[in-house]
């Protein structure tokens, strides 16, 4: 099975920017659409995509900055269910 | 502007200085020679009695920034040129005595020390004095005077004494590596041995976070240094070093006063683990309450192992105000997770040596830790979150702690503890006085440290320990805190 690692910045700028509400959002998403096996949400420390409005999560790889509670929905849906193969 | 305390801090950051600014360009082997003659240019002598005598105790500093002797286990030695033998000879009458018919000295003195020759003036009997200084206090001219080096004064348990050819020499065995006595010498002759060298390389192998990223961790004493500049400024300025990230070893303490309150319900009295000093001397000169010593990891360890834990190839620099960590560094419980030790001092000199002006640079945030993990640089912080950690996981203990530093309260609480007579359960221990902010390693030492640190503490956008533990993804249950776990 498909699985991929989900890291949400927890350092000083986006904490600042409410990376706590960001991690709420995305325990809840991965429990909505069943993924509790796929996605593992890790924290990470400065992603260097500080510039930003809005937090930086890392999606596999790839650094997504820019992500809010409200964006969060999206951001499974772009960038979580298609590296899954969903 | 940069500012110490005193000038002896400012030859010793001269000298870091060099000694980073040299090999971070790859060129100390060749230039480590003139490294002398750059602190003493001469041909005047400005600091002692020649300049060849300058540049030999500058050679010698060069030594101690690399790391100095590695046949000697202490972290601390001392410069033999430069320790000026101090006299001593405890307390001493002076030329001001007056010769007064009250001989309240005397009076004073239970051991009857005390005669008064054809001068009239008072004479101490060295072979009966005992140093109890009431002599002293009883002379209204203050002509009696404790003459003692300021390196054996400031140590208060007596690990440093004069050699029979009058050059102080540290007992190895007695040091806790607190530092005080590096701080108190008015010459310098005390010097801690320097990491910087390793904190260039981890910094310029990581090759700008291509190869593996790099994380300084900050002591909470932090926001009551660098007066010059903004905190921000200083954030940036680490980062403008080459750190990937800068992270507070507040959020490590917010842990371990999670958990140290919870063990401390469970066996109902402990003493803390978070100074380095003071548990070495605990373990050294109070070897029965070495089991009460709390099983959790120090805040910089703490936090350390949770940033490698996130990051399993990331490297972890300490900064702070202590010696003591860079004993702890080497220690089996911390040293999987810290990776290097440096002090404020050696922050500045690294800074300074890369012409990064702090001043110049724009502020960038650093918020990790609560308010209670902040005020941990500050005597009595530590019990005020053990506290408070009680209170947030709703565990019904109420904790009397003993709040003590300096290692001569220490000394009291300890002894009290040990003949079962502490008015307390918990001893927060700290070897310097007033806590971290009175580390010999501060770039200052001033009565508003402590209102700077607890204003810091403020600041912070978790108000919560959990909170705080929660924002990170730490849970006190993932992200242990105890030794071994």
């Amino acid at each position: 099975m498909a699985s991929v690692e989900l890291s949400i910045c927890v350092g000083s700028s986006c904490h600042l920017k409410g990376s706590r509400d960001v991690i709420e959002k995305a325990r809840e998403e991965i429990i909505r659409l069943g993924l509790q096996n796929e996605v593992t949400l890790k924290a990470a420390f400065c992603l260097g995509q500080c510039g930003h409005d809005g937090v930086s999560v890392k999606v596999g790889e790839k650094v997504v900055p820019g992500v809010k509670p409200e964006t969060v929905s999206k951001l499974f849906e772009d960038q979580v269910l298609p590296l899954l193969g969903k | 502007m940069t500012k110490f305390d005193t000038l002896v801090q400012q030859l010793k950051y001269r000298v870091l200085k060099e000694v980073a600014k040299d090999y971070w360009d790859g060129t100390l082997e060749e230039k480590k020679a003139g490294i002398p003659k750059v602190i003493a240019p001469g041909p005047k002598a400005t600091m002692r009695c020649c300049v060849y005598k300058e540049r030999a105790i500058a050679a010698d500093r060069v030594k101690l920034a690399l790391g100095g002797d590695k046949s000697n286990p202490n972290l601390l030695e001392v410069i033999e040129a430069a320790c000026d033998e101090c006299p001593f000879g405890g307390i001493t009458v002076t030329s001001d005595c007056r010769g007064c018919l009250a001989h309240r000295c005397a009076q004073a003195c239970r051991l009857n020390c005390i005669s008064f020759g054809d001068d009239l003036r008072a004479h101490i009997d060295k072979n009966k004095c005992v140093n109890c200084g009431m002599c002293m206090k009883a002379c209204q001219f203050g002509a009696i005077i404790n003459r003692r080096r300021p390196c054996e004064a400031s140590c208060k348990i007596g690990a440093i004494h004069a050699r029979p050819d009058g050059i102080s020499e540290i007992d190895e065995e007695k040091c806790t590596r607190c530092g005080q006595c590096s701080y108190a010498c008015p010459f310098g002759a005390i010097m801690d041995k320097s990491y910087i060298t390793k904190c260039i390389d981890i910094i310029k192998e990581s090759e700008g976070g291509a190869k593996y990223k790099t994380y300084m961790i900050v002591a909470p004493s932090i926001s009551s240094q660098f007066h010059y500049a903004k905190l921000g400024q200083v954030v940036t300025g680490i980062k403008a070093l080459g750190f990937t990230d800068v992270v507070e070893a507040a959020l490590g303490a917010d842990l371990v006063a999670l958990n140290e309150a919870k063990d401390l319900s469970e066996e109902g009295f402990c003493t803390s683990s978070c100074c380095p000093a003071f548990v070495r001397y605990v373990n050294t000169a109070f070897p029965t309450l070495a089991g009460k010593v709390s099983q959790n990891l120090s805040p910089m360890a703490a936090i350390a192992k949770y940033i490698k834990h996130i990051d399993p190839t990331g490297k972890t620099v300490f900064v702070g105000p202590c010696i003591a960590k860079k004993m702890e560094m080497f220690r089996e419980d911390s040293a999987p997770y810290v990776d290097c030790v440096i002090t404020f001092e050696e922050l500045q000199a690294l800074i300074d040596a890369r012409d990064i002006d702090l001043t110049k640079l724009e502020e960038k945030p650093l918020d990790n830790a609560s308010y209670y993990g902040r005020i941990f640089a500050r005597s009595g912080g530590l019990s005020d979150a053990v506290r408070q950690a009680l209170k947030e996981q709703n565990i019904d203990f109420e904790v009397k702690p003993v709040a003590v530093s300096g290692l001569d309260q220490c000394k009291m609480a300890l002894t009290q503890a040990k003949n079962g007579r502490l008015q307390g359960n918990f001893i927060e221990g700290m070897a310097c006085p007033g806590g971290c902010i009175g580390g010999p390693c501060c770039l200052t030492h001033e009565v508003r440290d402590a209102a700077d640190v607890d204003k810091y503490g403020h600041e912070s956008k978790e108000t919560t320990m959990l909170g705080a533990a929660n924002a990170a993804m730490a849970d006190p249950k993932i992200a242990s805190t105890r030794k071994g776990e």
